[in-house]
């Protein structure tokens, strides 16, 4: 997994509340048997006409905001299904870090294993980091994920909270199956201890 | 001791290893596959030279972009992508050496449907699988929930998922629910409630007189949709209904082991003093069959109400609901039920077993559907089918003028043929209106199969009341 620790970049508005998995990625896009490649179809559905076309309005067709690193959300971001596409295609784009007030749980965890930083802030943060990034592509706002903190383009620091566990893997680029692999042994026992005691699972 | 929620003794029981953080490795009993979030998981054991850990707990079924007309198991008659993914799953399964159910075996249907209907599904157990609507297994007091594909690629190479533990919510439904009213009013009427991420860093328990009245399949519909509450999982304690039904069914146990199992389920129910983090409590006489207006699961209201104005929301809801309104063709203060529906679409993992199929061929016994409407019954798996056949449910469908369609996830999530065109309205059992879902800007309305029945009639959203 690729290593997030600092990150200067283009900060997308997208105050639309509940932006569902399926606006990230419509399924006609999770019918592929690989994990790449779907940055083209990030938000399909409001990003592009039946056509194809380009819709001029959609925040990541507008020139200042063609090479967003950053997205800045409504509240409970990524709600809906499980699909992993929804992160894949993020970062397929270039997003490396999305800001919220809340984010769903499944969502929220997949984005921690593609390297993406999901940060959690107050509605009054949220608030003025939406203003910092409607001022398009010459504010960049500063993500440091070792300090905890969002820093916007006029120097305004956020501090925000992240498990100490998922930080360290996202630092360090961990692999979560090689972790756990090391704990093998902590596994064989609980399955034997729970094979004699609920025999029937 | 100290007294602890159903979830806490579920959790306790599952825990292989705990870091000083609190990072615990939670051991799996049940792992469901299915074909579309599991490929890449599979290629990525093969990648790193890692195998199954424990194929006996793993269980494959197609469903999310089957076919469900005659001739699907020819490939030929899929599309290439689907067929793709499904031969993968195919080869991944007897690869792997584990159960599986293709689509020429009856067995198949919606993963949700059949782990509990073959007996993978029981109390107690932890079940998880690439699909959010796992919390459906919840139902039988299991900690189910859905999983994104690194993690199914980790349960496969594992059997454990890295977690922290979530808070305990208790959602209360007390008295007696009035006639009409389903469990797919209970679970709607509860995210109405607490909006989409109300659930959000919780597991609910659903509990309460009209919870214990429920059918196990009426518990499944409400346990499904707790995901649509921003739950990480749902869960209802077992009881006699529970263990009746999952006696005899072919993974259950039997003889001695059945003794022992029964044993420990009883003790699986929430402490009388036990800590509940948040508490919701709806009477059960105030629920009302309610259909939605918008694109999110919680923009609900009772069949008898009108359609909204963006103003009376707050924050970001206003703009929200002013999109969805707009998305949806409507205007506010349309009378709900002068809504008019070209399509009805009745099946998915929260509304296709053998009691919805039953509740809306009572609405439709001796009737046809509106001139024109499009309406299709899709059963949650080829045993719910057949059942339905055997009870002459499927020839009351289709004298009224449904498809009557093969096992799978259908017109739920639209990634097979069976799909809304551009402004087609449909009334869905299904679990989400977002925008898209049915189809490239198709517009759904979640409804209780009986409403759904109802609307199959009238040709426009009908409180189901007024035809009892």
């Amino acid at each position: 997994m690729d290593k997030f620790e600092k990150l200067t970049g283009i900060a997308a508005p997208m105050p639309l509340v509940n932006i569902d998995t399926d606006m990230i990625i419509p399924k006609v896009f999770l019918k592929t048997i690989k994990r790449s490649g779907l940055g083209v179809n990030l938000f399909d559905e409001m990003r592009y006409d039946r056509q194809g076309n380009e819709i001029p309005d959609f925040i990541l067709n507008q020139p200042a905001y063609r090479e967003s690193e950053i997205l800045v959300a409504g509240d409970n971001f990524g709600c809906g299904s499980s699909r992993e596409h929804a992160p894949w295609a993020l970062k397929d784009f270039g997003i490396k870090a999305v800001i919220s007030t809340s984010f769903a749980d499944i969502f929220y965890n997949n984005c921690f294993k593609n390297g993406i930083l999901p940060i959690v802030l107050p509605q009054e943060a949220v608030d003025v980091l939406m203003k910092d990034a409607e001022k398009g592509a010459n504010a960049r706002m500063i993500v440091d994920l070792e300090a905890q903190t969002v820093t916007t383009s006029d120097g305004e620091v956020f501090e925000f909270e992240v498990d100490s566990f998922k930080k360290h893997c996202l630092l360090q680029g961990l692999d979560d199956i090689g972790l756990t692999m090391e704990k093998a042994a902590s596994i064989d026992s609980f399955e034997a201890k729970a094979s004699a005691e609920r025999p029937w699972v | 001791m100290s007294p602890k929620t159903l979830y806490d003794k579920i959790w306790d029981a599952h825990v292989a290893h705990e870091s000083d953080d609190g990072t615990c490795l939670l051991y799996i009993d049940r792992h469901l596959v299915h074909e579309v979030t599991s490929p890449q998981a599979f290629e990525g054991l093969r990648m790193t030279g890692r195998t199954v850990r424990a194929p006996d707990k793993t269980i494959a079924v197609p469903d999310h972009n089957v076919p469900t007309t005659p001739g699907r198991e020819d490939p030929a008659n899929m599309t290439e992508d689907s067929a793709i993914q499904v031969a993968a799953l195919d080869t991944n399964a007897k690869e792997f050496g584990i159960h599986y159910y293709p689509v020429s075996d009856i067995r198949q249907g919606i993963v949700h449907i059949v782990g509990p209907e073959q007996g993978w599904t029981l109390p107690g157990m932890t079940v998880v699988c690439g699909d959010s609507h796992t919390a459906t297994h919840g139902a039988f007091g299991a900690l189910a929930h859905g999983i994104g594909t690194s993690e199914v690629e980790h349960v496969l190479a594992t059997q454990t998922l890295i977690q922290k533990k979530s808070k305990n919510m208790k959602v209360e439904i007390t008295g007696k629910l009035r006639p009409g009213v389903t469990a797919k009013d209970i679970t709607l009427s509860v995210i109405g409630a607490t909006g989409t991420a109300g659930g959000t860093g919780y597991v609910i328990e659903y509990c309460g007189e009209a919870i214990r009245d429920l059918s196990m399949e009426g518990r499944m519909t409400v346990c499904n949709m707790a995901i649509e509450g921003g739950a990480r999982a749902g869960l209802i304690a077992p009881d006699e209904k529970t263990f009746e039904y999952v006696m005899g069914r072919p993974h259950a146990p039997k003889g001695a082991q059945w003794e022992a199992a029964l044993a420990w389920w009883k003790t699986l129910y929430s402490d009388d003093d036990a800590h509940w983090d948040k508490v919701i409590t709806l009477k059960g006489e105030d629920i009302a069959p309610v259909v939605t207006w918008g694109t999110s699961p919680e923009d609900v209201l009772p069949i008898t109400d009108v359609v909204p104005a963006p103003e009376s929301f707050k924050g970001g809801k206003v703009e929200a609901a002013k999109r969805s309104i707009d998305y949806m063709g409507l205007t506010p203060g349309q009378k709900l039920s002068d809504i008019q529906i070209d399509t009805v679409f009745i099946g998915s993992c929260t509304n296709g077993r053998i009691e919805d199929l039953r509740a809306a061929a009572e609405i439709l016994k001796g009737k046809k559907v509106k001139e024109g409407m499009r309406a299709m019954v899709v059963p949650g798996s080829g045993l719910v089918r057949a059942q339905a056949e055997e009870e002459g449910l499927a020839d009351i469908f289709k004298e009224a003028g449904f498809e009557w369609r093969l096992a799978g996830c259908s017109m739920c999530l639209a990634m097979n043929p069976d799909q809304l065109a551009e402004n087609e309205r449909c009334a869905s059992t299904s679990n989400r209106n977002f925008e898209g879902r049915q189809g490239y800007k198709g517009r759904t309305h979640l409804v209780s199969p009986a409403m759904a029945a109802a609307a199959a009639i009238t040709g426009h959203l009908t409180d189901v009341r007024e035809m009892m």
